[in-house]
């Protein structure tokens, strides 16, 4: 089993300021992996740049998926809810890379948006405006897009948040299903009770790389402690960072 | 009622192609206006008229009032805001309405600055109101021409261009369909704006993109009604805008666009989608 994801210096942020800093190590394919850290730890910035969203400052990212096999559900999507559109037509849009520009949707793929639609609890929503959805459902209609994605490498930041106790029950069983049918995943997260209860491995990030993982060894508070003080120094006017080669991790 | 509604068109040539003229404007107008709303750019589209302004001027101080130069000075004008304020949006940290804003400001005052160089004190009323009761064969030509271009080209790119607009981070992840489709609406737009000028004028002609979309909004939660409705609204409003000019004798572009903006009046005031009325109806709540 190889890498899906080799992270080599990796240094990415914005406006010359790292927010994931000289980052080393890998991604197993068929991973289960949660990224735990401090707000501004970095954590959303290096799915975004796994995601292919931002360029690195320096170093790179090894993916050995090629782009469109990867799915990401950003923290906060950017969906208009305003849109008149409604949820068949927004989880439908998971079909785009077999349907592409003009590509129709058949008896098949119909098959496959209702089975991804009771998949996660959403029969009997198809023709509701998304605007009329409530936060949960909202998430659930965007896993069951991201369902029809078919990834292998799903990349989830905080998919969690603001959910209730049932919701998340059901989208973990869907992550751990995505998981189980060798998908990799990678997920952004606050629980540690859900990490520790569903996730094998762990990242713990503070800009570097705290400890990476089995879960249980990697969330001791001696790290969540040592992560919270490294995220707090935030310099303005930090002098540029040394030559990347001579710098110790 | 023969000789109010039909009479005009069957009695007189100018009448008949500022028919063609409006309904060609409208089927074209009304989809595009719907994505604009809908892409937030409601006021982006006022923008980009302004910015035609100054080409099509130069357009018509270099060769009269010739549609090939007026046309293609509008075009251009219109193509390098866009573009510009586009490349600036996306290149820069600066947001793309502020962009839009700086790029149509500038590009007014050099047409300004370039009219008065001249020293001519030419009739502009042409560019800025528009003839549509004397729409030439080549300027219909254009007209239709551009409609179609425009049906064409949203058929093509209409799922990119929905899918950008309800979710452009997503599409980001899927595909660089992202910037192109963009772009490609950009032109649909100026495209249609310069057309629109030749019949409504610079200004006006952005109010039958608008008008009608903002009005449908309020009748239905479906995009593909919205756009029916939309390019019905606008072609209703211009045949009636034709007939109000034609009958009392007010000028026929700023007739065509008050009719519209009674279409909207009417339907913020009654349209059961979000509508005022509807709202101090006494509506008792349904079950839970």
């Amino acid at each position: 089993m190889g890498n899906v994801l080799a992270f080599r210096n990796l240094t990415l942020g914005y406006d010359r300021h790292p927010a994931v800093h000289h980052l080393e190590g890998e991604v197993p394919d068929g991973d289960l992996l949660a990224i735990c850290g401090p707000n501004g730890a970095g954590k959303s910035t290096l799915l975004k740049g796994i995601a292919g969203v931002l360029t690195p400052l320096t170093g790179r990212i090894e993916g050995h998926v090629p782009a469109r096999e990867i799915a990401y559900l950003p923290q906060a999507a950017e969906v208009d809810r305003s849109f008149p559109i409604d949820v068949y037509d927004l989880v439908s849009m998971g079909l785009w890379r077999r349907a592409g520009l003009f590509g129709g949707i058949n008896r098949a793929d119909r098959a496959r948006i209702e089975q991804a639609l009771a998949a996660v609890g959403l029969e009997g929503f198809e023709a509701r405006p998304i605007g009329t959805l409530s936060g949960g459902q909202m998430q659930r209609a965007l896993f069951a897009r991201m369902l029809l994605q078919d990834a292998r490498l799903l990349l989830l930041d905080e998919p969690f948040t603001a959910l209730d106790a049932g919701t998340i029950t059901d989208l973990t069983a869907l992550v751990k299903r995505w998981n189980g049918e060798g998908r990799t995943v990678i997920a952004v997260l606050h629980d540690f009770e859900l990490v520790r209860g569903h996730f094998p491995r762990t990242l713990l990030l503070a800009r570097e790389a705290v400890a990476w993982g089995a879960t249980g060894d990697v969330l001791t508070s001696d790290n969540l402690a040592q992560a919270r003080r490294m995220c707090e120094a935030w310099d303005e006017d930090a002098p540029a960072c040394a030559p990347t080669s001579g710098r110790a991790a | 009622m023969y000789d109010y509604v039909i009479g005009p068109f069957a009695e007189f040539d100018f009448m008949r192609r500022a028919l063609v003229g409006v309904l060609a404007l409208g089927v074209g107008a009304g989809p595009i206006g719907v994505l604009m709303m809908l892409r937030r750019m409601s006021l982006a589209g006022d923008a980009m008229a302004h910015a035609i302004l100054p080409g099509a001027a130069v357009g018509f101080l270099a060769a009269g009032l010739n549609l090939f130069a007026m046309t293609v000075g509008g075009l251009v004008a219109g193509f390098a805001v866009a573009l510009g304020a586009g490349a600036v949006a996306r290149a820069t940290q600066m947001k793309e309405d502020a962009a839009l804003a700086a790029f149509y400001l500038i590009s007014l005052a050099l047409g300004v600055l370039l009219v008065s160089l001249r020293g001519s004190n030419v009739d502009l009323l042409h560019v800025l109101f528009g003839t549509v009761l004397a729409l030439d064969d080549a300027t219909l030509l254009l007209i239709v021409s551009i409609s179609s271009l425009t049906l064409l080209a949203l058929a093509l790119a209409w799922r990119p261009l929905v899918l950008e607009s309800v979710d452009p981070g997503f599409l980001r992840s899927v595909s660089r369909a992202g910037a192109p489709t963009h772009l490609i609406f950009l032109a649909l737009v100026v495209m249609n704006l310069v057309g629109g000028f030749h019949a409504l004028g610079t200004l006006l002609a952005v109010g039958l993109m608008m008008l009608p979309a903002a009005a449908g909004r309020f009748w239905t939660r479906e995009l593909t009604a919205l756009v029916g409705l939309s390019v019905l609204i606008a072609c209703a409003s211009g045949v009636l805008g034709l007939l109000v000019s034609y009958h009392s004798g007010v000028p026929s572009g700023p007739a065509i666009i008050l009719v519209a903006g009674g279409a909207y009046a009417l339907s913020v005031l009654f349209g059961p989608v979000g509508g005022l009325l509807p709202r101090f109806l006494p509506n008792r709540h349904l079950e839970a």
